[in-house]
């Protein structure tokens, strides 16, 4: 309850996408629902069948798209509904930890989580932690990055083609 | 059917539920109507009370008709609960089921957020992630799967044999497999049962001699479930058919062998009697053990433990011929297509409570032991007589031993209290003796049961309420072994320390040591404490979250016989509407490879858990056996070409939802 965020009325506020596998975290997230646990509303959820179909594009182009922050749950280990696709999802975490990193993407940003379908609390304590840590470390502002960059690029094409011309000019003088 | 034309205008019917006030408290549903109202492809959007209703299912199908709806979206509850009602729904008004997709927004939106704003933006920005991912849905259709009409029954308690004589005596055929060699679990070692005080064994072991002698059951005793492949409709099991050394075709249970066994007298532990009697290496667990077939213990067995023994058992069998000091381990393969567990507990282990000297002290028992010093084939023939050789004059009765406890089991086992009262009667019945209960509460719950404690009280058993903190020897008394017992009396506000020559304890239930072995190998969930989880606590008791396999009995949590053989039953009806129905219908959630634009790295091959993925060497592309494949989408996030496709999940319908999630709301 004390990390469920005030009304923001404009001010920032972080967003979170989540990724929950279908049998055990977001199933857990329903009994979190049922018990009436309250977390912080930051979290949007995608459902997917298992964490193993996590494609490291999907939180590359949330965090292009806004995100500041991406939370994968899954079931624990040996627990998978598919037998293994936790551990896939967990390898390519692994890889792609350490690429967000490269770019410049605060490791806090990027978390997995095994969350078994009795572990509603579990979803609870995450969720509030990881929005906390997120309203620690501000906006993370790709999306307007990717614009500045844009103008940037726009302004230089533009640069490259007025100088481009007055050359062509100079040429047939 | 509708098939969509090629380049048709996609019209999205935007419905969202009130659920009475459940969502409409904390979600302003009007205003997500009117925003999603103003989405591109959004034909109609409205609010409703309650859109799970008749009333509300018959809106949708209206205005697919009406205003030729070809997407319906729903924001409603978790699709866990009513995705089906809506895909159902929409069938019906002629679109494929599949155009439909829910969005949460009360188990993930308003019921876990207190800020009405922040929620209303939540449901807007999950409702836009739907509204831009549903118009690149396919038309799918739903695979059906026979359902193999045999059973596998696992523990073989009250709960497993009622079970499997319900859906034997339909004609079903099933399997039933127990770890000891014997059926009959807990309840063939109990001597008399609550609030009737009929004798347990009367009434269990004519359903276990069905059990032996039905049929449609193939028992399997002294097995286990080695491992479980599969899913609904189909599982195939191995099970490992541990050696008895006897050979149960041949044996007809005379036990001659017993009784010419070398050892003239028994002088090993009876598992069976928990220790308290003595039996030879080989033996019958108990006189009405079925299969009625005697089995060797090759530890005590002085023939198979260094072949040098003179085998008058072999003698003594003759002809028969049952015995075999050859017999292996064997594995059997079956097919089933559901699965009931019934595991059953494990009294709580006393030790653990130390203070109550058990293990330490001889006269402190266990309400186990004490069954079975009670019962008539118990170690003494009923008669109710200490370790040395005394009959008690005084007995105590120790309730919540290892329930209700911080620091050993916190939930309540159900049953304790009732057993107490029971085994204080029966004790007295049989001794004459005083009995003191020490009780936390008097819990006695359900039909007769509170009659049966009233009756009993009047009985003039003396009931102090308050736990006992210690027992430990009478410093008075030289050699019997009496023990004081002191406690606090709740009621009186006075510490009591009472001499007594017998101390039982009533030990609470807890699951199986192993249970977290089992419960991965039928692919079930745990509560934290390790009770098999059920899909539902009210509404879904006995089914597990793996499709076809259901529980009964205490496996799921402590309760007495009555409700395990109700759910014994329950879950057995719950196998019958699968098999009846004859076959089920899965998700059309799995994956294809897109053939041009694979380019054979053969990565995805070992990545499938269940060998779905083959390489066609003609051609050097992957293909995915659609009738293995479960949809879980591993390889399709692994593709590095991009070219495996999982329906219902493609990515761009992720990559839509994505963006719609993170689009701005306008609130």
């Amino acid at each position: 309850m004390n990390a469920t965020p005030k009304p923001t009325n404009g001010s920032w506020s972080p967003s979170l996408v989540a990724f929950f596998c279908n049998w055990c975290t977001y199933t857990a997230a329903d009994l979190a629902g049922v018990s009436r646990m309250k977390y912080a509303p930051n979290i949007r959820t995608i459902r997917l069948m298992c964490s193993g179909r996590v494609d490291p594009q999907f939180i590359l182009d949330a965090f292009s798209k806004g995100a500041d922050g991406v939370l994968i749950g899954g079931c624990h280990p040996n627990d998978c509904h598919y037998a293994e696709g936790n551990y896939k999802c967990l390898r390519r975490f692994r890889l792609i930890k350490r690429m967000v990193a490269d770019l410049g993407i605060e490791e806090q940003r990027l978390r997995l989580e095994w969350i078994s379908a009795a572990e509603g609390e579990k979803v609870k304590t995450v969720v509030n932690e990881m929005v906390d840590q997120l309203k620690a470390l501000g906006p993370l502002g790709i999306p307007k990055q990717f614009a500045e960059w844009d103008a940037e690029m726009t302004r230089l094409e533009h640069a490259a083609q007025t100088s481009q011309s007055a050359e062509s000019e100079v040429a047939h003088a | 059917m509708y098939i969509p034309k090629k380049h048709e205008p996609v019209r999205i019917g935007f419905y969202i539920c009130h659920c009475g006030v459940n969502i409409a408290s904390m979600v302003d549903v009007k205003e997500v109507a009117k925003y999603v109202g103003t989405l591109p492809n959004v034909v109609v959007s409205r609010d409703y009370k309650y859109m799970c209703s008749d009333p509300g299912q018959e809106m949708i199908q209206q205005d697919i008709i009406e205003n030729r709806l070809n997407r319906v979206v729903v924001a409603a509850c978790s699709p866990m609960l009513h995705e089906q009602t809506f895909r159902k729904a929409t069938e019906k008004a002629g679109i494929n089921p599949f155009f439909f997709q829910m969005v949460n927004i009360r188990e993930h939106d308003a019921w876990v957020h207190t800020d009405r704003l922040e929620a209303t933006r939540k449901a807007m920005a999950l409702a836009r992630a739907a509204i831009q991912r549903v118009p690149l849905h396919k038309p799918l259709e739903v695979k059906k799967v026979a359902v193999h009409p045999n059973v596998l029954i696992v523990g073989g308690g009250i709960a497993g044999i009622h079970a499997a004589l319900v859906l034997a005596n339909a004609g079903k055929r099933v399997y039933l497999v127990e770890r000891d060699p014997t059926i009959g679990g807990h309840m063939a070692k109990f001597d008399k049962t609550f609030p009737t005080l009929d004798c347990a064994m009367c009434v269990l072991s004519p359903k276990m001699a069905a059990v032996g002698s039905h049929p449609n059951i193939t028992l399997w005793t002294y097995s286990e479930v080695a491992k479980v492949d599969g899913y609904v409709g189909n599982y195939k099991v191995v099970v490992r058919r541990k050696p008895r050394y006897v050979l149960e075709d041949l044996c007809t249970g005379c036990q001659e062998c017993v009784e010419a066994c070398v050892y003239k007298e028994p002088k090993f532990r009876d598992e069976f009697n928990l220790g308290l009697g003595k039996r030879k290496p080989i033996r019958l667990p108990f006189p009405q053990a079925i299969p009625p077939v005697t089995l060797i213990d090759p530890e005590t067995c002085i023939e198979l433990k260094s072949g040098k023994c003179k085998k008058t058992c072999l003698e003594a069998c003759g002809d028969r011929k049952a015995i075999d000091f050859k017999q292996q381990e064997e594995l059997r393969e079956i097919l089933v297509g559901t699965i009931i567990v019934a595991t059953g507990y494990q009294i709580f282990d006393a030790k653990r409570t130390p203070y109550y000297g058990y293990g330490v002290y001889p006269n402190v028992y266990n309400a186990l032991e004490v069954e079975r010093l009670i019962n008539a084939s118990g170690p003494t023939n009923g008669e109710l007589v200490m370790r040395n050789g005394q009959v008690p004059k005084k007995v105590a009765v120790i309730h919540c031993v290892g329930s209700r406890d911080e620091n050993t089991n916190r939930w309540c086992s159900r049953v304790c209290c009732l057993y107490s009262l029971k085994l204080a009667h029966l004790i007295h019945e049989r001794t004459n003796a005083e009995i003191v209960n020490f009780y936390i509460d008097m819990r006695t719950p359900g039909k007769g049961m509170e009659e049966f404690y009233n009756r009993l009280s009047e009985e003039g058993m003396m009931l102090v309420r308050g736990k006992v903190a210690d027992v430990y020897p009478d410093p008075t008394d030289g050699t019997t072994g009496r023990l004081i017992v002191q406690a606090e009396d709740t009621l009186m506000s006075r510490i009591l320390k009472i001499p007594v020559d017998m101390v039982v304890l009533s030990v609470g239930l807890e699951p199986h040591p192993d249970s977290d072995k089992i419960r991965r190998l039928f692919n079930m969930s745990c509560s934290s404490e390790g009770w098999f989880l059920e899909r539902h606590p009210k509404l879904a008791p006995v089914s597990t979250f793996t499709d076809g396999i259901f529980l009964a009995g205490c496996c799921q949590g402590p309760k007495d016989i009555p409700d395990s053989v109700a759910q014994a039953g329950a879950a057995a009806a719950e196998c019958f509407s699968l098999i009846d129905k004859g076959h089920i219908e899965q998700e059309p959630n799995t994956a294809f490879v897109v053939e041009k634009e694979c380019s054979g790295c053969k990565s995805c091959i070992p990545l499938c858990p269940y060998t779905a993925i083959s390489l066609l060497e003609d051609k050097k592309k992957a293909y995915i056996n659609e009738a293995l494949c479960k949809g879980c989408g591993t390889c399709v996030a692994s593709c590095p070409s991009g070219s495996i496709v999982q329906n219902l999940f493609e990515d761009a319908e992720v990559f839509s939802e994505i963006e719609g999630l993170l689009a701005p709301v306008p609130v």
